[in-house]
């Protein structure tokens, strides 16, 4: 009954949205006529499909009447069509497998090779894992759509007392537990090696920030120190969008950019961290995926290893781009959130490097007090050394301030 | 025990028709099991029927992101104004798909039915240990479905975060139109089915605990109450850490404080909250969310153990094992949670300790599939309508069970999160093996609850069709996450990449539709023959257990007498000997002489010795 209400009120202010809908529509009218025409026919041509159904299951009936009235045994053995169905489905099925790992399976883009060292490694893993799990997919199947067909019911035969075999207990356990053990023993080590790096201070990682909120990534280079400067949420505005506190010296000379560009064969170090709601930052050609969680900085270190030129000749696909997407749910547009990445070599990366702006602006530079430059286009990181250290302190205190009396 | 045997007689007079049954009382506000848990099914496929006609909206979003369908708007009003389904729209249907289905559906209609039904029927109690409380548990479920539904009807929408919801996303509400008022409505109805479901498993726990009958002792029980038990003892022990959680995000919410919230900017707008962490979350989320997904698919395992031996017409093979294996997933089941959060950027020294317990748990899974191979080998197959769901069921935990493997480990996992992969994999473990589950469940008890049969030939269509259209669906959707593509995705027009991938979204919802047409067959069969169907006789799958001792006609206390006592576990079928092939729980190994195997006594020597001398005496006549 409860239930029977809950319909009614869900159609009932279907209707009611209909209305409202009607009402705001009036402006241009769609002609609904050959819609709910269309809906109609589609909803006959169902109807016409039950009737279709009825009048064989009543044939059928009345077959089987008929011959159960002339004593002869049942006309249709059930057991067996299902059975025949469920050795058709095996075949059929396994062909369906077979057609989707090679038709489907080819259309992954980036089947061929990951463009990441870590990267190889996740899919050998996978590889891995795929041989193993096919195996016993396939067998598995075999064996249930098989017993399903042999030993459909019969009357001639009784079904075998069979209650248990520890023997056989005991192998079904064990054999799982060891591939397990082996998948996890894999698992863990290439976990390892891709989490746990050590630093090799002759090949230091590029640190580059990315700040997401909906829907956008706003990438930070660190400029010439290296170094990415400290932010801080307090101190977003509309012209300081990553709340970038430029009283510490490694801010004065971060770079903004609006694509991801990272040189092949060179350690990255992505420092992710997220404004508003969760995002994940992902991608997938480099086998790369971590949250971006608001109020936590998280790491992810890789090295490409093929340039974004060199995968174009390899897919033969002259469009082809590496691309940054979003993999957490994150409101509307979270379909839609996107930044490109290119992976160039060293030299047109230092080049790609130079032409890039820096953040602090002369605005910024009024609000946090900092000497402005009498030649506005003059480069921001040379001028940045010596001012600094003293005023730094000042300038810290005197925003706090101004934020502390906004508030 | 005193109380216990007052109970019994309490009820008896209630079998014998003493007391005086109002309309309201019998189909309302019932506090027999048996009504109980025909209104937990019939509410359970209302809920399932409305979240799969959600599915069905958002697959058509999907397979034609371009296309404008007039129609949607006629339903939807504003919601897919012009035609087209709207961004928020979309998440909202994507959200309470999920959580109608994982709650409502696999959890209360699963549980909730099976539980209801089979407890006291299969152990040989009158009713519940507390009728009273059974029935609060299901008016708590249903105003909890209630309010969800109600959501629909607000201003700015349902709740739309993911049926995960995750803050802040789902906890500021000015981050996406559901996180307003349709939120706090998700909360509400979450709570209150949390109340409902503790409800129910403390009532289950201990009516299987206190009330089983005579002999029945625990390892006499049928699997599925050994499922049914556990499936409660998980629930019981998991879902107050969601209410917890559920609490804190209440307080975040509406009361200012920042237990998951930190940091936050919108546009340039600061959030005063401080210090707290959206992991948090996450790590009591999952902490119930995963034993979730055991209390989905454990009921049924337990009635596709009992269906599978049934019609193989074999006993279960390695009943011990299967039971151990229960136990296992259900002990393993609270140590896994954190393979969900693999790559939140949390230590990672964590998600190497999950990857471990994560991959161990498929040990136990796979003990399970293979004793259901080996009960179907030399079995004698009646392919009634529940045993084909039940070895679709099998083939669905097999095929969901091995993406397991990868989605288990930690470094294919960072490729594979999120994405398309995780939605194949899931719908086909818990999502298409429960369904099939419960319509197993369904077709083979249907007799016991409405006295009458369904209609197998219609029955067999709906299998076929079902079954099939589910590995259309679910099997091209691993290649999508393979590539990469994100689950929860409006469109796949925005990436040069994905557009690849839309013709398959079109094969997928067609095939999603005929899927769903299928249960009109369903939907049909089991609502006609609820009032048309042929009458049933009293044991029509010549099955051991309990409940089929019971007259057809449902009486308040179940059996018109003495409630039967049971001698011998629930599986004795073919058993060499036997003049049929079934021997009921209810016959003594007294009767049953050419039969008995020295393994059947337990170690009782004078039994035993009683059955030399009757083997001594009358071997040269069986011979």
């Amino acid at each position: 009954m409860a239930a029977l209400t809950v319909l009614f009120t869900v159609f009932s202010s279907a209707n009611a949205f209909a209305q409202e809908a009607a009402a705001a529509a009036t402006a241009k009218p769609v002609d609904m006529g050959p819609v709910h025409q269309n809906a109609l026919f589609y909803v006959l041509l169902f109807l016409l499909l039950c009737l279709f159904i009825a009048i064989v299951g009543k044939a059928l009936k009345v077959y089987e009447l008929t011959r159960e009235t002339q004593g002869k045994p049942e006309g249709i053995n059930w057991n067996t069509v299902n059975a025949v169905i469920f050795a058709l489905f095996l075949v059929v099925g396994l062909y369906g497998v077979y057609w989707e790992y090679t038709v489907h399976g080819t259309m992954i883009t980036h089947m061929h090779e990951a463009a990441s060292e870590h990267g190889q490694r996740i899919d050998e893993m996978f590889k891995l894992t795929l041989i193993i799990t096919t195996i016993v997919f396939i067998l598995t199947h075999i064996v249930l759509f098989a017993f399903a067909y042999f030993y459909r019911a019969s009357d001639k035969r009784k079904a075998y007392y069979y209650p248990h075999n520890n023997t056989i207990e005991k192998i079904w356990t064990i054999v799982p537990a060891l591939v397990l053990t082996l998948l996890v023993l894999k698992g863990f080590l290439t976990w390892r090696s891709i989490f746990y790096k050590v630093e090799d201070p002759k090949n230091r990682a590029i640190n580059i920030e990315v700040t997401s909120s909906q829907f956008l990534w706003e990438i930070r280079y660190p400029g010439t120190d290296a170094i990415v400067g400290k932010k801080n949420y307090k101190l977003i505005t509309a012209i300081n969008s990553l709340g970038i506190d430029f009283t510490d010296k490694n801010s004065l000379d971060d770079l903004t950019a609006d694509e991801i560009v990272i040189p092949v064969n060179k350690p990255v170090r992505f420092i992710l961290t997220s404004k508003d709601v969760i995002h994940s930052f992902y991608m997938p050609h480099f086998r790369v995926q971590l949250n971006t969680v608001p109020g936590m900085t998280s790491y992810f270190e890789f090295t490409p290893t093929i340039t974004t030129e060199d995968m174009k000749t390899k897919l033969n696909n002259p469009k082809f781009n590496y691309i940054l997407l979003c993999a957490k749910i994150c409101g509307a547009n979270h379909f839609n959130m996107q930044k490109n990445v290119r992976v160039v070599s060293e030299k047109e990366y230092q080049e790609w490097l130079t032409k890039q702006t820096p953040y602090l602006t002369n605005d910024l530079r009024k609000a946090f007090n900092l000497p402005v430059p009498v030649e506005a286009a003059a480069p921001a990181a040379k001028e940045a050394p010596a001012d600094t250290a003293a005023t730094a302190a000042k300038v810290a205190l005197d925003v706090k301030n101004q934020l502390a009396l906004k508030k | 025990m005193s109380t216990i045997s007052l109970h019994d007689t309490h009820h008896d007079d209630h079998g014998h028709g003493h007391h005086h049954e109002t309309f309201l009382t019998k189909y309302v506000f019932s506090q027999d099991h048996k009504m109980i848990a025909k209104q937990f099914l019939i509410t359970g496929i209302i809920m399932a029927v409305i979240a799969m006609l959600l599915s069905i909206l958002f697959r058509i979003q999907l397979a034609w992101p371009d296309k404008t369908f007039p129609l949607l708007e006629t339903f939807l009003g504003k919601w897919a104004e012009g035609g087209r389904i709207k961004p928020d729209f979309f998440l909202a249907l994507v959200t309470i798909h999920g959580t109608i289905m994982v709650f409502f559906v696999l959890t209360a209609g699963l549980s909730g039915t099976f539980s209801n039904l089979l407890i006291p029927l299969q152990i040989g109690a009158r009713d519940m240990a507390s009728p009273f409380l059974n029935m609060l548990s299901y008016w708590f479920f249903l105003t909890a479905c209630l309010v969800m539904m109600g959501s629909f009807f607000t201003q700015t929408g349902p709740a739309s975060a993911g049926w995960t919801v995750y803050p802040p996303l789902s906890a500021v509400p000015k981050a996406m139109p559901g996180s307003q008022i349709g939120m706090t409505l998700w909360l509400i109805s979450m709570v209150l089915f949390v109340a409902s479901s503790l409800m129910g498993g403390i009532n289950y726990v201990s009516t299987i605990l206190n009330m089983r009958t005579k002999g029945m002792d625990l390892w006499k029980m049928p699997l599925t109450i050994w499922a049914l038990f556990l499936t409660a003892v998980l629930g019981i022990l998991s879902f107050p850490v969601l209410v917890a959680g559920v609490v804190l995000l209440v307080f975040d919410r509406s009361f200012g404080t920042s237990f998951y919230l930190s940091d936050l900017v919108f546009g340039t707008q600061i959030l005063p909250n401080e210090g707290g962490s959206p992991i948090l979350w996450q790590h009591l989320f999952w902490f119930l969310g995963h034993p979730e997904v055991y209390i989905v698919i454990m009921p049924a395992l337990g009635i596709s153990s009992e269906i599978i031996s049934v019609n193989a017409r074999k006993p279960i093979f390695g009943y011990h094992a299967m039971v151990y294996s229960l136990m296992g997933i259900t002990i393993l089941s609270f140590i896994v949670w954190g393979h969900h959060m693999f790559v939140t950027g949390m230590n990672p020294l964590l998600g190497g300790v999950f990857m471990i317990t994560t991959l161990i748990i498929a040990v136990p899974s796979a003990v399970k599939t293979f004793n259901y191979l080996a009960t179907l080998w030399r079995g004698n197959i009646r392919f009634t309508p529940a045993m084909l769901f039940a070895i679709g069921l099998v083939s669905f935990f097999i095929s969901g069970g091995l993406t397991g493997i990868f989605l288990g480990n930690a470094s294919l996992d960072i490729n594979l999160h999120d994405t398309y992969f995780v939605v194949a994999h899931f719908h086909l473990v818990m999502g298409s093996a429960a369904i099939f589950g419960m319509l197993a469940g369904v077709y083979h008890w249907f007799p016991k609850m409405f006295g009458r049969m369904m209609n197998p030939k219609l029955a067999y269509l709906h299998f076929w069709v079902t079954f099939i259209c589910a590995y259309l669906v679910f099997f091209p959707l691993h290649f999508l996450g393979l590539d990469g593509v994100p689950r929860r995705y409006y469109a796949f027009t925005e990436f040069e990449f994905m557009n690849k991938w839309l013709t398959v979204n079109v094969f997928v919802t067609w095939s999603a539709i005929v899927a769903a047409l299928a249960q009109v067959a369903f939907l049909f069969n089991f609502f006609y023959s609820i009032f048309r169907g042929k009458k049933a006789p009293q044991n029509p799958w010549d099955a051991n257990t309990l409940e089929w001792t019971t007259p057809v006609e449902h009486l308040h206390g179940n059996w018109p007498g003495e409630i039967p006592t049971v001698y011998r576990w629930p599986y004795d079928y073919s058993k060499p000997g036997a003049e049929k092939d079934f021997i009921p729980q209810t016959v003594p190994f007294s009767q049953t002489m050419s039969s008995n195997l020295p393994h059947d006594f337990e170690g009782n020597e004078e039994a035993e010795r009683i059955q030399k001398e009757w083997e001594a005496t009358n071997k040269p006549v069986q011979e």
